[in-house]
C-alpha cells in the first residue's frame, strides 16, 4: 500500500519528465536572446519569431508542406473511407488478406518506402517535385485512414442503412443523408491524423524532395549554420503548438469517432 | 377478406447461403390490408423471407410478387417498403421530424405538406408536438413509435416488421400490441409481422404463416392455428397442447357436429379408447397423436356424472400447480401419458383445492376439441 503510495507518483513525474522535458526546453529556447543553445540564458526575445515570418524561404517552405499535407490527407482519406466500406460492407475475393496488405506502409520503415519510391519515380521517369512526395505521403497516411474509418464503421448499424433504402434512397442517397454526416467526426479524424502524418514526415520527403523543400527537410538544411539555430527552434515550437492544438482537436472527437452503437437498442 | 386482392406474393421462393438453407420453397398470398405473421422460433426463415420482400435479400430460387408485379429483381429503394426493425434503426443523427420526414423528402413532397403529413404520422402514433426531439432523448417505446410513423407516412405497398416489440418490457409490449393491430386496421395497409412470440401473433394477426426449419407448416387464422393445428410442431409452439399418441381403430360418422368419428386405441396395455373428429386419408392402424388443449379438458370429481364429453379417462394427480388465475393439474393416463388440465380459479376464495396430489380422477373432454396429428 505504501509503496504503490510513493512509486505511483514518481513513476508518472518520470514520464512527464520524459516526455515533455524536451518539448519544455524547446520552448523556452525559443525565447532566448542568444544564438548559443546553453545556460545561462541570455534574456527573453520575440526577434526569432519576427525573423522567422520574415525569412522568406522558412515561409515558403511551411506553404509547401501544408500544400502536400492538404493533398496527401485529402486522398488518403478517400481512398481509406472507399476502403473502409468496402472491409465492413462487402464480402469480396482477398478480403482476408486486404488489411494486411493495406496496413503494410505503416510497418514498413519510412527511408525503405522512400527509397523505394524515389526508384520508381525515376524509373517512370516522373521528376521530384511536391507533387511525388505528396504522392508518397498518401501512401504512408492511407492506413491510418483506413484504421479510423474502419473502427467507426464496424460500430456503425448496417439496419441504419437498410432502413434509408426501405424508405427510398438509393446508394448515393443513403451515404450522403445517413452515412457521411454519421462518420463526419471520424472522417475529421482521419484527415487530421493524415495530415499530422505528412506534416511532420522527414525521411521520405528529403528522398523525394526536389527544388521545393517540405518544412522538416527545410529546417534540416538550417542546421548547419549555426546563425539559424535559434530560427528552426523557434519554429519547431510553432509547429510543436500546432501539432498539439491538432492532438487536443483529436482527443475531443474521440467520443464521437469511436462512439458505442446508438443507445436505442438498449433502452427499455 | 377473402375477396381482397393480393398485395404480396412469396412464389416457391428458396434461399440458400452458402449451401446452407435459410428459406426452403415457400409459397405465400398476402392479401391487401391483412395483418399477416411468420411465426416460428429462431433460425426457422421467418426474418429471411421478410428481408426478401424487403428487397434486402435476393431469392435463391422463385419470385416475390407486389400484387401482380413481379419485384424479385428489383431494388429495395424501389419497392415502396415500410420497414420497422427490432432496435428501431432511427437516423441518430436527425430530429424526429427528420426520420418521419425522411421519405418524403426524397421524393420531393412540398415543404407545406411534408411538415402536415409528418404531423399527422406523429398524432396517428401518439407522439404529437414531439417533431423536434432527437432520438436518444426518447424512451424505448417512443422510438419504436417514431420508427413506426416513419415507415407509414409515405403510405407503402406493404409494412414490414421485424420483431419490432422484442426490445420493450412486457407490459409495455402488450399495450403495443393492442395499438398497433388498431392502427393498422385504422390505416388499412397491408402488414407483414415477424415474431417468435405465439401470443403476440394470436393477438394481433389476421392470418399466421408457422415456420419451421426453413417451411411454411400451416397458414391459418389464429382461431383455425390454434382449434386445428396440423402437426405436432404447430400443436406445440402454438400455445400448451397435451398429446396422446395412439393408433387408429376405425372412422366413421356420428361425430359430434355430423362429421366423421375416429376411434383411437390410446398407447398403452389398458386398451382405452378415444374419440376424435375425423380427417381425411386415414387407415386403420395408423400411428396418430391426438392433441387437446388443457383448457378444453375438465376434471370430473369421483361420483359425480360426466357432462356432454364423449371422452372420458382415468387416471391419477400426479402435481398440483397454482398458478393464479388457474390451477395446473397434471393426470397421469397411464402408458407413459401425462396430460395437464387448467382448472379456472373461479369459484370463491377459501374453498377447498380443486384436487389432491395422488387421488384418482377422470379426465373428461369432448371428440371436437380433440386434433388429430399424423405422426
Amino acid at each position: 500500500m505504501t509503496r504503490r503510495a510513493w512509486g505511483l507518483p514518481a513513476y508518472y513525474i518520470g514520464l512527464l519528465a520524459l516526455l515533455y522535458l524536451p518539448l519544455v526546453v524547446l520552448l523556452v529556447f525559443a525565447f532566448n536572446d542568444g544564438t548559443i543553445l546553453a545556460f545561462p540564458m541570455r534574456g527573453f526575445t520575440l526577434r526569432w519569431f519576427q525573423e522567422l515570418f520574415a525569412t522568406e524561404a522558412l515561409m515558403r517552405a511551411l506553404r509547401n508542406s501544408v500544400a502536400v499535407g492538404l493533398g496527401a490527407a485529402t486522398v488518403a482519406v478517400i481512398l481509406g473511407a472507399c476502403g473502409a466500406i468496402a472491409f465492413v460492407r462487402f464480402t469480396f475475393r482477398g478480403k482476408g488478406a486486404f488489411m494486411s496488405v493495406a496496413l503494410l506502409p505503416l510497418y514498413v520503415p519510412f527511408v525503405v518506402v522512400g527509397v523505394a519510391l524515389l526508384l520508381l519515380f525515376s524509373v517512370i521517369g516522373l521528376p521530384r517535385s511536391l507533387l511525388t512526395i505528396a504522392a508518397a505521403h498518401t501512401v504512408v497516411s492511407f492506413p491510418y485512414a483506413l484504421l479510423i474509418l474502419t473502427a467507426r464503421l464496424v460500430g456503425f448499424d448496417p439496419h441504419l442503412e437498410e432502413a434509408a433504402m426501405s424508405l427510398g434512397a438509393n446508394y448515393w442517397q443513403t451515404l450522403r443523408r445517413v452515412i457521411l454526416p454519421l462518420i463526419a467526426p471520424a472522417l475529421l479524424a482521419a484527415w487530421l491524423t493524415a495530415f499530422t502524418v505528412s506534416f511532420d514526415e522527414f525521411a521520405i520527403a528529403n528522398l523525394l524532395a526536389g527544388a521545393e523543400p517540405t518544412l522538416p527537410v527545410y529546417l534540416y538544411s538550417q542546421l548547419r549554420m549555426s546563425a539559424r539555430l535559434p530560427l528552426v527552434i523557434a519554429m519547431a515550437g510553432l509547429v510543436m503548438v500546432i501539432t498539439l492544438s491538432i492532438f487536443f482537436t483529436l482527443v475531443s472527437l474521440r467520443r464521437y469517432v469511436f462512439r458505442a452503437p446508438p443507445p436505442a437498442a438498449r433502452v427499455a | 377478406m377473402s375477396a381482397s386482392p393480393l398485395a404480396v406474393k412469396v412464389d416457391a421462393v428458396t434461399k440458400r447461403f452458402a449451401g446452407h438453407v435459410a428459406v426452403d420453397r415457400v409459397t405465400l398470398e398476402i392479401r391487401q390490408g391483412e395483418f399477416f405473421s411468420l411465426l416460428g422460433p429462431s433460425g426457422c426463415g421467418k426474418t429471411t423471407t421478410l428481408r426478401m420482400i424487403a428487397g434486402f435479400e435476393t431469392p435463391t430460387e422463385g419470385r416475390i410478387l407486389f400484387g401482380d408485379e413481379d419485384v424479385t429483381g428489383r431494388p429495395a429503394h424501389l419497392r415502396r417498403v415500410g420497414m420497422v426493425f427490432q432496435n428501431y434503426a432511427l437516423f441518430p443523427h436527425l430530429s424526429v421530424e427528420g426520420n418521419v420526414a425522411f421519405a418524403l423528402r426524397l421524393q420531393r413532397v412540398p415543404p407545406a405538406d411534408i411538415a402536415q403529413r409528418v404531423a399527422a404520422a406523429l398524432a396517428m402514433v401518439r407522439l404529437p408536438g414531439l417533431g423536434a426531439r432527437m432520438p436518444a432523448q426518447l424512451s424505448g417505446g417512443q422510438q419504436q413509435r417514431v420508427a413506426l410513423a416513419r415507415a407509414l407516412v409515405f403510405r407503402p405497398t406493404v409494412v414490414l416488421l421485424d420483431e419490432p416489440l422484442g426490445a420493450l418490457d412486457q407490459k409495455l409490449r402488450k399495450a403495443m400490441q393492442l395499438e398497433l393491430k388498431a392502427l393498422q386496421r385504422d390505416v388499412g395497409l397491408t402488414f407483414v409481422y415477424v415474431t417468435h412470440d405465439q401470443e403476440e401473433a394470436l393477438t394481433m394477426s389476421d392470418r399466421i404463416a408457422v415456420m419451421d426449419g426453413g417451411r411454411v407448416l400451416q397458414v391459418a387464422d389464429p382461431q383455425a392455428l390454434y382449434e386445428r393445428p396440423a402437426s405436432r410442431f404447430v400443436a406445440d409452439f402454438i400455445g400448451i397442447s397435451n398429446t396422446l399418441p395412439g393408433t387408429v381403430r376405425e372412422q366413421a360418422g356420428g361425430g359430434q357436429g355430423g362429421g366423421d368419428l375416429v376411434t383411437i386405441a390410446l398407447q398403452g396395455e389398458r386398451g382405452v379408447s378415444l374419440r376424435a373428429a375425423g380427417r381425411e386419408g386415414l387407415v386403420a392402424g395408423q400411428a396418430v397423436t391426438a392433441a387437446v388443449r388443457p383448457e378444453r379438458m375438465r376434471l370430473v370429481p369421483p361420483g359425480a356424472a360426466v357432462g356432454a364429453e364423449d371422452n372420458v379417462v382415468e387416471g391419477t394427480v400426479r402435481d398440483v400447480v397454482y398458478t393464479g388465475s388457474d390451477t395446473q393439474c397434471f393426470v397421469d393416463l397411464g402408458g407413459g401419458t401425462t396430460v395437464m388440465v387448467r382448472v379456472p380459479n373461479d369459484r370463491a376464495p377459501g374453498a377447498t383445492p380443486v384436487v389432491a396430489r395422488g387421488s384418482s380422477v377422470r379426465v373428461a373432454w369432448s371428440s371436437h376439441s380433440t386434433a388429430l396429428l399424423i405422426a
